[in-house]
């Protein structure tokens, strides 16, 4: 009996949390969103999918392989980059994107910067912004009708997502522009752009299905609320100040529904690895990504402003880390 | 029906094991055959007593055998009657090296040697030889000899670990005398305040505390606090915090903010010393874990061997992997059923074989940062004790940290973080 006694360092108790159960809850987080993709898009959306998922798992498992390190394709941080692409991907890509997008992802952004935990920027980002520089055609117009209902009453909308039609008719058609924001701003349409039936890329188009799973994460208490909720608040905020201000603005509830902002909030913004560990940090990673992304939507060069503007606040995590540690307990 | 709860900012709500031991009333182990008792009872970097007996000498129950000599050191006495059998170098549980201790041989003779009636009250803690018996180990005697003015005395009846229950049934069995024994150290410490702080899910101690509580008749305030029952409530800063809403300064200790804590057995201890003339020579320990049969609250003499507690308990379990002095988080492994209890020991317990991840790379989910009561960041720090950056570290607050095991509990890639620490606080000295 005696030899068999281990003596090792306190805590002898561990939490059941543990990296398998917060990566697994995300992409459980992830299946309403899933389902809607499929059932928005059909089954081309199901096999981009696929195809992003089992190529980001082959090359974490490869690419781990080539630097010596320990196989970990089980954890679950590959595929849930590879859903994040997928769902950042417009429905009707070429096969070949999502499998470019997740080599670029997992083996670049990711392992060459030393596996889960080192890399500093999202990794499903990075790949899809490499992909809009490299393949813009493919990666703007692939756009597809979403199969029930859309956006309705406008004509060719359907090609579009609400956001690029939003942006297009204030540039090149201004007296179109008025009637476009106030349809916009119309109940019928925030409806279909809440649950969906818009056009956009795949898994980013129903805020409802995104908040379910986001709501399960917060529960969970895999993800912080600080980020979410920080960044939410100042698109918010930011798009109310500009209806008050501007003319021919749309409602604030347009923003908060349109493009890939609550799949950013819940999903991306909280990516664990790139974002501040400090509480007061997350906050202002948060608010940062919603100035970010409201200057690019209304006076960027691009419709969407969420995608470029987590990477931008990626790069800054480790200032912000700096600037925000807690005061400590009697200091 | 007693207002707001109190708490701290961080901490963990682990599963409580409590309704293990917690309806088990006190019991008395029969005397053992012999015991081993440490000349070393005090906090690790503590001084020793020193022998005053030596082999050969019949010693009776309560006889000092042990004379605290040394800035931090407390007197031992024998905790049975009998002849002293060896004195000598033996492993000492809590030191992690070999340490004096004294080996008496149980002659079943009961009676029992009492402290000099003509001592002041704090000569009589003094005496008894009480150290802090929530598991720090600190001579109480010094505690209650302030350099500054204390307006507050806090007995620590939080017992926020895991499995532990012995403060508990202390508070439920005994409310008068722990009450007389606060009182008594309120008035050595000239306190105006006596605060008794209990977990809000200990509902028999509130109860049987509170009632006693309302039929005090003395110039000092006693307040019953009821706080959230989180982990590491029963840690003294976390409880000044939430208490009184008061910060002891880094590097300091509780004078510094006019507040003294006690823990639950100790202000017991004190009752008995100073009531009863006893020295410290017997405590309670909870006996639990899933590796024992029959889980208990003992009275157990100090120096007993554990085997001879595990065998009144009805023996432990197949597959017992761990045996812990102290609780699950903050606790100390000890390598063999031989050894003996100490005057800190609030607990021991018995773990089976569980299958333990290993540990991998941090992923930064920051889990450890929202949960470290002192504000520190865990892994950062692990960082660059990872790169012998024993200076920024320390700039960075490790010698705040309490050890409490808060981010280790909580990591998911289950990393060794307080492990790290601890050794990295043990490198700088």
């Amino acid at each position: 009996m005696e030899n068999k006694i281990t003596v090792s360092f306190s805590p002898h108790i561990r939490d059941r949390v543990n990296v398998e159960y917060l990566m697994f809850s995300v992409v459980v987080a992830l299946i309403p969103a899933l389902i809607g993709s499929v059932y928005f898009f059909g089954i081309r959306a199901l096999i981009i999918i696929i195809l992003s998922s089992l190529s980001s798992l082959l090359f974490e498992g490869l690419a781990q392989k080539a630097f010596g390190r320990k196989i970990t394709i089980g954890d679950g941080s590959a595929l849930i980059t590879g859903l994040l692409l997928a769902f950042n991907l417009p429905p009707n890509v070429p096969y070949f994107i999502p499998i470019i997008g997740s080599a670029f992802a997992i083996i670049i952004v990711k392992q060459f910067f030393g596996g889960l935990g080192y890399n500093f920027i999202n990794p499903a980002l990075a790949a899809r912004a490499f992909l809009v520089v490299s393949w813009p055609s493919f990666m703007t117009k692939g756009f597809l009708p979403p199969r029930f209902g859309s956006l309705s009453g406008i004509d060719g909308i359907t090609q579009a997502t609400p956001l690029t039609l939003l942006k297009d008719t204030r540039l090149m058609n201004p007296t179109a522009y008025p009637k476009l924001v106030s349809q916009f701003s119309s109940l019928p349409v925030l409806k279909n752009l809440f649950f969906g039936s818009v056009g956009g890329s795949l898994g980013e188009t129903s805020a409802f299905l995104l908040l379910l799973g986001g709501v399960f994460l917060l529960i969970n208490r895999v993800i912080d609320y600080r980020i979410p909720l920080s960044y939410l608040a100042t698109v918010f905020f930011i798009s109310l100040f500009h209806k008050i201000f501007f003319q021919n603005a749309v409602s604030p509830l347009f923003h908060l529904f349109s493009g890939g902002l609550i799949l950013g909030a819940f999903f991306m913004a909280t990516d664990y690895v790139t974002i501040p560990i400090t509480p007061k940090g997350r906050v202002i990673f948060g608010i940062g990504c919603g100035i970010l992304t409201m200057l690019i939507r209304l006076f960027g060069g691009y419709p969407e402003g969420v995608c470029y503007s987590i990477l931008f606040m990626n790069v800054l995590t480790p200032f912000i880390e700096r600037y925000t540690k807690p005061r400590i307990y009697g200091r | 029906m007693f207002g707001k709860r109190f708490t701290f900012p961080g901490g963990i709500k682990p599963k409580s094991y409590k309704e293990l031991t917690k309806n088990c009333p006190i019991e008395s182990l029969p005397e053992p055959k012999s015991v081993l008792v440490f000349f070393h009872q005090v906090i690790p970097t503590g001084s020793s007593a020193v022998p005053i007996v030596k082999p050969g000498d019949k010693v009776k129950k309560g006889e000092k055998i042990g004379a605290g000599e040394g800035k931090i050191s407390s007197p031992v006495h024998s905790p049975i009657s009998g002849i002293v059998r060896e004195i000598k170098e033996f492993p000492h549980p809590v030191l992690g090296r070999k340490s004096l201790g004294c080996l008496i041989e149980n002659l079943g003779d009961g009676e029992t040697a009492l402290l000099p009636e003509n001592l002041s009250p704090w000569e009589k803690i003094r005496e008894a030889g009480i150290v802090g018996m929530g598991g720090a180990a600190f001579p109480t005697y010094l505690k209650l000899n302030p350099p500054k003015p204390v307006d507050t005395l806090i007995i620590n009846g939080c017992e926020c670990e895991p499995y532990l229950t012995g403060d508990f049934r202390v508070m439920v069995e005994y409310p008068e005398e722990v009450l007389l024994g606060a009182k008594v150290m309120a008035e050595i410490l000239k306190a105006k305040k006596v605060i008794i702080a209990i977990e809000e899910d200990r509902k028999e101690a509130i109860e049987s505390i509170g009632s006693k509580i309302k039929s005090q008749n003395s110039e000092i305030k006693f307040q019953l606090v009821i706080s959230h029952a989180k982990y590491p409530l029963g840690g003294e800063k976390q409880l000044i915090k939430a208490t009184l809403k008061r910060e002891v300064p880094s590097g300091k200790i509780p004078y510094e903010v006019g507040v003294c804590v006690q823990n639950v057995q100790t202000t017991f201890a004190v009752y008995e010393a100073v009531f009863c003339n006893k020295p410290l020579y017997e405590r309670v320990v909870t006996v639990s874990g899933d590796g024992i049969n029959k889980p208990k609250n003992l009275r157990v003499k100090i120096g007993t061997e554990i085997k001879e507690i595990i065998d009144f308990c009805g023996g432990m379990k197949d597959g017992v992997e761990k045996i812990i002095f102290g609780g699950p988080l903050m606790g100390i492994a000890v390598p063999s059923p031989s050894t003996p209890t100490l005057k800190a020991t609030t607990g021991i317990l018995l773990f089976t074989r569980k299958k333990e991840e290993p540990a991998r790379d941090c992923i930064r989910c920051g889990r450890c940062v929202s949960v470290c009561p002192m504000h520190l960041l865990p892994s950062i720090l692990y960082q660059m004790i990872k790169n012998e950056e024993f200076a920024k570290a320390k700039e960075e607050g490790l010698l705040d940290c309490i050890e409490c095991g808060c981010c280790a509990y909580t990591c998911p890639a289950k990393i060794g973080l307080v492990e790290s620490f601890k050794m990295a606080k043990a490198y700088g000295k």
